[in-house]
């Protein structure tokens, strides 16, 4: 398989501080679903911004072969000051694949719909945003970020402040999206939870790679204790 | 009222601001630079000393100090050089400070200041009510054709860079849109107070409309009644347009919250 995403013995620090990532060596290959995982502060999220191009590394190099990424940050928020609609929110996610000027054309207005339609919102599609739940919340982002038609998704710890009812169904979104639509997944989270028994490898990340594997060779001591895996 | 010349220039000139300033706040407020427009405003009022000292046409002077203002305010903050509150105060006080020098090595310390620092209907003349048409119209259009591309950067800035969408580009044009309207507006509403109709508008429109697009158009037409109504109010009260405006806008939001409240 053609390589998605690949680091070369990556190093970042944030200014003149201490390394958050000591030499990274990752490759992540063209439709996989990737967890990456490890304890706060072990650098996760820093992998992921490297990966996407928001930080530059002290040292090494870091290919990305996808074009089209979609991310979807953490404690995503949108219409704090504004009620933006979940029909608004999934359009400002066409953007980078509609025309810049003017208003959306009709193949990108149906590829919103689509997007809408495929994480089940259909009909809570122009509803206020700040009025569904933080599952359903976190599913129009996912919808934001599937509008762009994404070839490398990358979603920040997803499943934060969202009930475990609302996490099993968000990580069986991921598995059927994965299946279907042949997107590359990075997700990130502190705790594997519901995904465990979806991704196909994931990665310990402690300020350096402690594990790269399928879940089912992860040692005992790094599962998830609130969620026995089967 | 309506006879008048002066009061005529002042109605279209209020017109054009009341539709720009929250069309430009609506991006503001949704990125948290609620106080931009204040920082800018500030810069506005050295453009306008400039003007005094070299004796050129104050609202082109002051267009130009604005956007220089307004572009360093957003590279400041792009940049991480200073968090955004620090780059808005240095922006802020180094452009009061120089106002303030300038004018006075114009020996233009006088009453004429103050319309500018809060408005008056008398000040609009026919050429300038041609530029703020002129440049509030060009200013508007650019909104209506990057509407889309705007929200998604105020919807999500990081995801939208992430994506491939030019940010740093849009947010540098809506920092220079944010300079153009405050040039534009300083005769009607001053420049101590224009950043209040940037922003107020935009807060009651988003209490009671049900989209970002509502949100939009509501503050436009709170804008749109609160400029008209302030003008009114100053030509038989013979106050400030600025603080008549502004005070209809305040009043919008007080209206708007129980509303909101009762829609909730």
């Amino acid at each position: 398989m053609p390589v998605a995403v690949r680091l070369d013995h990556v190093s970042f620090a944030y200014g003149h501080g201490p390394l958050v990532l000591r030499d990274v060596e990752l490759e992540v290959e063209r439709g996989e679903f990737v967890a990456i995982a490890g304890p706060n502060g072990g650098g996760k999220t820093t992998l992921l911004r490297l990966v996407l191009g928001l930080e530059e590394p002290a040292s090494g190099q870091i290919e990305l072969a996808a074009e089209r990424l979609a991310y979807l940050p953490q404690r995503a928020q949108a219409g704090v000051d504004a009620p933006v609609t979940v029909r608004e929110l999934v359009a400002a996610g066409r953007a980078p694949r509609a025309r810049f000027l003017g208003p959306l054309r009709q193949a990108d207005r149906e590829a919103v719909r689509e997007a809408i339609e495929r994480v089940g919102l259909e009909t809570q599609a122009d509803r206020r945003l700040s009025t569904l739940s933080g599952g359903q919340q976190q599913r129009a982002f996912i919808a934001k970020a599937l509008a762009a038609d994404p070839e490398l998704l990358v979603l920040d710890e997803p499943t934060t402040g969202v009930d475990v009812e609302a996490q099993e169904s968000l990580a069986a979104l991921l598995e059927q999206l994965h299946r279907e639509l042949d997107v590359t997944i990075l997700y990130v989270s502190h705790e594997f939870g519901a995904v465990e028994r979806f991704v196909e490898r994931i990665v310990l990340v402690r300020g350096e790679i402690v594990f790269d594997g399928p879940p089912s060779a992860l040692p005992g001591v790094w599962h998830d204790p609130s969620h026995a895996h089967a | 009222m309506l006879d008048l010349e002066f009061m005529r220039l002042a109605f279209g000139a209020g017109i054009v601001v009341g539709l720009l300033a929250p069309a430009v706040g609506f991006f503001l407020v949704q990125r948290r630079l609620s106080l931009i427009g204040d920082g800018i405003g500030h810069v506005a009022f050295a453009g306008v000393a400039l003007g005094y000292l070299l004796n050129l046409p104050l609202v082109l002077t002051a267009l130009a100090v604005s956007i220089a203002g307004a572009l360093s305010i957003e590279t400041l903050r792009a940049r991480r050089t200073a968090a955004g509150d620090q780059a808005l105060a240095l922006v802020f006080y180094t452009g009061i400070a120089g106002g303030v020098v300038l004018v006075s090595a114009a020996g233009a310390l006088n009453v004429n200041l103050f319309q500018f620092l809060f408005g008056s209907i008398l000040t609009v003349t026919r050429s300038d009510l041609a530029v703020i048409a002129g440049l509030g119209a060009a200013a508007l259009l650019l909104i209506a054709l990057l509407y889309r591309l705007l929200v998604a950067v105020v919807v999500d800035e990081e995801g939208a860079r992430v994506a491939g969408l030019p940010v740093s580009l849009l947010n540098a044009l809506t920092a220079a849109l944010a300079a153009v309207t405050i040039a534009l507006s300083m005769r009607v509403v001053g420049i101590l107070l224009i950043a209040a109709l940037m922003v107020l508008p935009v807060i009651a429109a988003a209490r009671i409309a049900w989209s970002m697009r509502s949100t939009m158009v509501i503050a436009m037409a709170i804008g749109l009644a609160s400029v008209l109504t302030g003008i009114t109010v100053a030509y038989y009260a013979d106050l400030p347009p600025g603080g008549t405006t502004v005070l209809v806008a305040a009043a919008a939001v007080l209206v708007a919250e129980p509303i909101g409240a009762l829609r909730r």
